[in-house]
């Protein structure tokens, strides 16, 4: 339906690249085959964070992931930031696009988090309409992330996974399957992680992600789970992701690392645990 | 779900959930709306630290976090790229009563935001005077390289920035300060700009010749050292001739 462009995600593991490890990927990237950016950080007109783009993606597969477009909100998507969106993507020609099902905007201030929204006909028919307007935009096809959730609403009606499964259908978009997501939000939803992998479209997926998360508890002393990026992928994560992997075959495998950024040797060694479970034994 | 009511409690410190967010057993979401709440706040005030580092260095990272966050919740940011965010900080210390008396400070926000905006601009070649014939060089009409930036303080705004930046850097003494911001490749740089320095600069239009520009500043600065000017603009990669996009 929309022109990929002439370069896709490799099967295989890549990271979300930070600034530090920009010396260690051209000297021996090692298992890692492709890198993720924040299409936020490269909105500049020039200097030194466009130039490292420029030469990386010489070398490696690019995916841009939007953080900002709040395909969740209740108003109209911001045309300036789609246009600067657009503007990245037609420059980089990148072999993925991606964005949150979620909100971060109201009232012309932008919260910078993945703010949550209840499931229901409404929020689903807005959401389907966004991703059209964005697709069109773009001229390219968008996949759409699951979040973390930390709370209900009452007014919610469907699953999350129909409700994706749902937008799929009717847009045409992708999936980005964040199985630290899945994890978090069925720990602190009290749900199965397992069922809802079972449930969830893995034909749609074009990447998955996997980070780390913290731990904390509510007022009434139920875990609460915190999507964090800032620590290792857990072992019930992995398992996850074993089992997702079992389920639908191998796909693109992103370690996302964005706060306390360790050092290369540590991305490198949880790409080659990801790298394990996509490569035919 | 109401965005109006959730934006402005994740905005209100101590302020209860939202109607109609429950845990899993139907309770009222409590701690599990704070996890936005801090997102939210520790976020931005992360961003706004990571944007001013003199400011953070001389109020402190404690003070400077207190002011980030009723700066964050009177000004959130407006654009999703938060390599903008903080250009409503000068104007905000400006008016900012308890911290009148260093009313430096707005303008090491402005230094501060000045070279983040340097970072980002526009890439140019410069314009050097190698291989160039002196003359050939004075007929030239460069422009302000988009990396170039200029400020004009009452206070020794640059020195303060290196008395908390530079090892050795000497302390700063009373008294106004220009300076231009210039990028050579991809580290902007601050350079103090001696007499006549923010004449010569604006009056580098790009259509008014380099020795037409010179003249001008004579006439405004007659004490200006024309050498020393020509020096430090054509050796900091402060102009270019290319044309604007």
């Amino acid at each position: 339906m929309y022109d990929t462009g002439p370069r896709t995600l490799p099967h295989a593991a890549g990271i979300g690249y930070k600034a530090p490890h920009f010396a260690d990927l051209r000297a021996d990237p090692g298992p890692v085959k492709w890198l993720e950016i924040h299409a936020e950080n490269y909105m500049g007109d020039g200097g030194r964070p466009l130039a490292q783009l420029r030469a990386l993606s010489e070398h490696f597969p690019i995916s841009v992931h939007g953080v900002g477009l709040s395909i969740g909100g209740e108003t109209a998507l911001d045309a300036d930031h789609i246009a600067r969106l657009k503007h990245l993507c037609d420059w980089l020609n990148p072999a993925s696009f991606s964005e949150h099902l979620a909100w971060s905007t109201h009232g012309g201030a932008y919260f910078n988090d993945l703010l949550p929204l209840p499931y229901t006909d409404e929020t689903l028919a807005r959401v389907v309409t966004h991703i059209d307007q964005v697709q069109d935009a773009l001229g390219r096809r968008l996949l759409l992330e699951n979040p973390s959730t930390y709370l209900a609403f009452e007014e919610t009606t469907m699953q999350e996974v129909d409700f994706l499964a749902e937008i799929a259908r009717r847009s045409g978009c992708g999936l980005l399957l964040d199985v630290n997501n899945v994890f978090v939000s069925a720990v602190n939803q009290q749900t199965d992680p397992v069922s809802y992998i079972d449930a969830f479209p893995l034909d749609a997926v074009g990447e998955i992600h996997l980070g780390g998360h913290d731990e904390d508890e509510d007022e009434h002393g139920a875990p609460l789970l915190i999507d964090a990026h800032g620590s290792e992928v857990v072992d019930p994560v992995w398992s996850l992701y074993a089992h997702t992997i079992a389920r639908g075959g191998p796909k693109p495998t992103l370690i996302e690392w964005d706060n306390n950024v360790p050092d290369f040797a540590t991305l490198r060694a949880e790409a080659a645990r990801a790298d394990a479970h996509l490569v035919p034994a | 779900m109401d965005a109006h009511e959730f934006t402005t409690a994740l905005l209100t410190p101590d302020a209860a959930p939202p109607e109609g967010l429950t845990d899993p057993a139907g309770r009222p979401a409590g701690r599990r709306f704070d996890v936005y709440r801090n997102n939210v706040t520790a976020s931005l005030a992360d961003a706004l630290e990571t944007g001013f580092p003199v400011l953070v260095k001389l109020l402190g990272q404690a003070t400077f976090r207190q002011l980030a966050l009723i700066h964050l919740r009177a000004h959130p940011p407006t654009s999703r790229a938060l390599s903008q965010y903080g250009a409503e900080m000068p104007g905000f210390l400006d008016g900012f009563a308890p911290l009148a008396a260093y009313p430096y400070l707005a303008d090491i926000a402005r230094l501060e935001l000045g070279i983040r905006r340097s970072y980002h601009a526009a890439d140019a070649a410069p314009l050097t005077p190698e291989g160039r014939d002196p003359e050939a060089l004075m007929a030239l009409s460069p422009r302000l390289a988009p990396a170039t930036v200029l400020l004009s303080s009452a206070h020794p705004v640059l020195s303060i920035w290196r008395y908390n930046t530079e090892p050795g850097a000497p302390k700063p003494q009373a008294g106004a300060e220009a300076v231009m911001i210039t990028r050579p490749q991809f580290d902007p740089a601050p350079h103090l700009l001696p007499q006549g320095g923010l004449e010569l600069a604006r009056a580098l239009d790009g259509t008014t010749t380099l020795g037409a520009a010179l003249e001008a500043t004579l006439a405004a600065a007659p004490r200006a050292d024309i050498a020393a000017l020509m020096t430090l603009f054509l050796g900091s990669a402060a102009l270019t001739l290319s044309e604007r996009p």
